[in-house]
């Protein structure tokens, strides 16, 4: 077998400002028995990571002023944590440490060079966790704050590569959602028609986090948990969105075999912006009249309105006593014939 | 002695590997750090957005304050709404919320270990030295045969959380009355098994040796003969080594005043590792209601030092003096130190209590003292897992006063984190943070006494020609700093 031809490496960086850290502390947890071979393989060279890199202090600067004067081309610059404009537009709440300079300046400057502009995470897609409350750092997302196109670089920013900033979303985002977007650009394979109305890639924007949720027997009874650690369905008490919220979290499973609604809690639409200002309390469902006001995607309200009080009349008294239970308070019945 | 002839000031940064953002302002005189400014150049305001929020939505926010101890927070949220609720969480949930809580501690240790510290021994600065062929092989970033390892140990270690917390970081299984999930029998036995998988790594790549084994080494001679015995086997040993080769015993000295909060309360309401503050080789019992914090020299508003439940975030980036967006918190008037180190100092680690009645906290003790608690906490955890009680409940019901105050506690990887809660109709009133790396890389105080890595630092030694000096960035390390927790 002939070696592969060689291509020259996709060269990333990475840069973190109003944010966690926890979008690549999730990086990390990429399932694979080697980390940095799985980049390697896929063409990607890490040219600096906050977390995984040597370089500090003037040799980061240097590697910066190399990318923004021309001397190094750069393939994607992946921006973790939301860009604090703040206060009035100075961009002092973040100053790129021993350079004297607002990190949302520096992120204009190197987004002029880079070939693809990806937002890792929702502070750096839409402002996140950052912007909530009175949003005191006046953080935005690259290209969005929440919902509304624009945020720090404009709504007709494209990078030179012809693509929109590529918004990774979630609360963290999943390391598969990285490595996969980053394999797709390096390979060449990542076009327009891959992100859905929000640029998020539609790999996993395009599924529902209700997909594959191990609570679907509860859901389809409209058996309800009415307590933290019940089984039951989270959408009609506990304020599940997983019925409206665009990502594939019961599919493409977190840390081996999790997921929120596997661990006990609701879905808070972490990959939808504005997530964070929900304008109830995460913890609770807001109804009117005792139905839920978020329904789920594509259903129109009257059927689910039949359809619930139709499937609650007829929930078998296993499903009722275990959604309201921590543990499998009835198991199904085991039949000796043979099924058909 | 000569007098220095010129004082010279440099501002170094960013650091890397200290998760969030780091500027350290040196002033440096005959090869030597003679004063130290550590700003936290990154501001959020975490205490803002809380303010008028429903009180358990702590629970979804504060978690997010940090990507690395995202669990830590959640433990400490829970803690104050338990506390104001006056619950005591259910014996299986308080045991798996100690279990989520240390497979994130235990996994930020060896994320601090082999990702943030040992790199830097790899830096061309070291070239000249006999072994730094070896630390590049086992540790340079992105190629070190035991990083690459290490992160393959710990992407299978965090599947724990992946079943106990539905994922890491940003959990939201941890509840003031216990966990919302429940472990089944079947469960239990797939969790024991990851806890050997890790045992295993634990076992034969970082100490080449029973955990018992190094448990059992109770003094300094001890440990010094066991390394003897075979100088770079493990890389327990391989730091040992390049400890003694680089005199990392003398490097960093701290304050000398370790404070804990103490680690994994028990159902019997004792913690596994106790509380307190550890100065001059005794414990004593620490007070909360002397804790303050003070915004003298921090981009605050007020300057006065108050104590937490009465704190303000009230940011001014123009305020005259300041130079870093961390607040300085004291006890009882006084710097302390934090971390894995006060927190087996406290629990009465016999091994660390006699490196550090020789050395002091310094880098070598604050490094030795995480790999000790690595040793120590994995047998725990499997207590923890055997003690839980299938059938019974995770989750106690926990209704919130409409008004009132409520105060967690906890220990994160790097040691001491509260928060503080006020509560009135209904909503957050006040919400103050303060965590680890605030104690630690604190600024000046109201009577201008230096934080603790602002101590530590005076002395360093500065090479002729090094813009970002390597003893410096050894001794930030030390500490395992979390700059994202410093500026919530």
């Amino acid at each position: 077998m002939s070696a592969p031809p060689q291509t020259p490496p996709f060269k990333v960086l990475w840069l973190q400002s109003g944010g966690c850290g926890g979008c690549s502390m999730s990086l990390l947890c990429a399932d694979t028995t080697d980390f940095y071979g799985l980049l390697r393989r896929a063409g990607i060279e890490l040219l600096w990571h906050p977390a995984l890199s040597l370089e500090s202090g003037g040799e980061l600067t240097a590697l910066l002023a190399d990318i923004v004067e021309g001397r190094l081309a750069l393939d994607a610059l992946c921006i973790e944590g939301a860009l604090l404009r703040g206060p009035r537009g100075s961009g002092r709440f973040h100053m790129l440490a021993g350079s004297g300079l607002p990190m949302i300046e520096w992120t204009r400057r190197l987004a002029a060079k880079a070939r693809h502009l990806v937002a890792v995470g929702s502070c750096a897609a839409w402002g996140g966790v950052t912007a909530g409350g009175g949003n005191p750092t006046d953080a935005s997302g690259l290209q969005y704050e929440d919902d509304q196109p624009g945020g720090l670089l404009g709504a007709d920013f494209r990078a030179s590569g012809g693509l929109p900033v590529i918004n990774i979303a979630g609360c963290p985002t999943h390391p598969n959602w990285v490595i996969d977007t980053l394999t797709a650009l390096a390979a060449g394979l990542f076009t327009a028609a891959d992100l859905d109305a929000f640029a998020r890639p539609r790999f996993y924007a395009d599924q529902l986090v209700h997909h594959g949720c191990t609570r679907n027997e509860y859901y389809e009874f409209k058996a309800s948990a009415e307590k933290p650690s019940d089984l039951g369905c989270l959408m009609e008490h506990m304020g599940c969105k997983g019925t409206q919220v665009h990502a594939d979290c019961n599919i493409r499973l977190w840390n081996g075999e999790g997921s929120c609604t596997r661990g006990g809690y609701a879905c808070v639409a972490c990959t939808e912006p504005g997530f964070q200002e929900p304008d109830h309390p995460f913890h609770e469902t807001p109804k009117v009249a005792g139905i839920p006001i978020g329904l789920p995607t594509d259903m129109p309200k009257a059927w689910f309105v039949v359809l619930a009080s139709l499937s609650k009349s007829a929930t078998p008294r296993r499903v009722k006593q275990n959604a309201v239970a921590d543990h499998l308070a009835v198991p199904p019945v085991a039949r000796r014939t043979r099924l058909k | 002695m000569p007098r220095p002839s010129k004082t010279t000031r440099r501002l170094v940064g960013p650091f890397n590997r200290v998760e969030g953002d780091l500027e350290i302002t040196l002033d440096i005189a005959a090869g030597r750090v003679t004063e130290a400014r550590v700003n936290a150049p990154m501001y959020r305001g975490f205490e803002q957005i809380l303010s008028g929020k429903a009180p358990r939505d702590a629970l979804v926010y504060v978690p997010r304050i940090c990507g690395i101890c995202s669990v830590s927070q959640s433990v400490a949220a829970a803690r104050a709404l338990a506390d104001l609720a006056g619950v005591t969480p259910a014996p299986n949930g308080q045991h798996a919320t100690n279990l989520m809580l240390a497979a994130e501690n235990l996994a930020d240790h060896v994320a601090h270990f082999y990702l943030f510290f040992m790199p830097d021994f790899t830096r061309p600065i070291y070239a000249p030295h006999a072994w730094h062929a070896e630390a590049t092989r086992r540790f340079a970033p992105q190629s070190g045969e035991q990083t690459r390892q290490a992160i393959a140990a710990r992407q299978r270690w965090l599947t724990l959380l992946g079943v106990l917390g539905g994922k890491w970081p940003h959990t939201q299984s941890i509840e003031p009355g216990g966990s919302a999930r429940s472990i089944d029998a079947a469960e239990r036995l797939r969790l024991l098994s990851s806890i050997r998988e890790f045992r295993a790594f634990l076992e034969q790549v970082l100490f080449a040796a029973p955990l018992e084994e190094i448990a059992a080494l109770t003094s300094e001679s001890a440990l010094l003969e066991w390394h003897a015995q075979d100088p770079w086997r493990g890389d327990f040993r391989a730091f040992l080594s390049l400890s003694q080769a680089l005199a990392l015993d003398q490097l960093g000295p701290g304050p000398g005043r370790f404070l804990s909060f103490g680690a994994y309360p028990q159902a019997d309401g004792a913690y596994a590792l106790e509380s307190g503050l550890w100065q001059g080789g005794h414990r004593q019992t620490v007070d909360t209601r002397v804790i303050t914090e003070d915004a003298s020299h921090a981009w605050f508003a007020d300057s006065s030092a108050r104590h937490p439940l009465d704190g303000q975030t009230v940011p001014d980036a123009d305020k005259p003096g300041a130079y870093s967006w961390s607040k300085a918190p004291r006890l009882a008037g006084a710097v302390v130190e934090t971390g894995a180190i006060a927190r087996q100092l406290n629990a009465g680690q016999r091994l660390l209590i006699d490196a550090v009645q020789r050395h002091g906290g310094t880098v070598y003790t604050r490094v030795l003292a995480r790999l000790l608690e690595l040793a120590r906490v994995m047998p725990l955890m499997e207590d923890w897992l055997r003690q839980l009680r299938p059938g019974e409940p995770y989750c106690l019901p926990t209704p919130l006063p409409d008004s009132g105050a409520g105060i967690g506690l906890n220990e994160a990887a790097r040691g001491a984190l509260g928060h503080w809660l006020t509560v009135r109709h209904g909503r957050i009133a006040n919400y103050q943070i303060v965590s680890p790396t605030t104690w630690n890389f604190s600024p000046r105080d109201g009577e201008g006494a230096p934080g603790a890595l602002e101590l530590a630092l005076t002395g360093a030694p500065v090479s002729k020609g090094e813009d970002t000096p390597v003893a410096v960035q050894h001794i930030v390390r030390s500490f395992d700093p979390c700059m994202v927790c410093t500026v919530h």
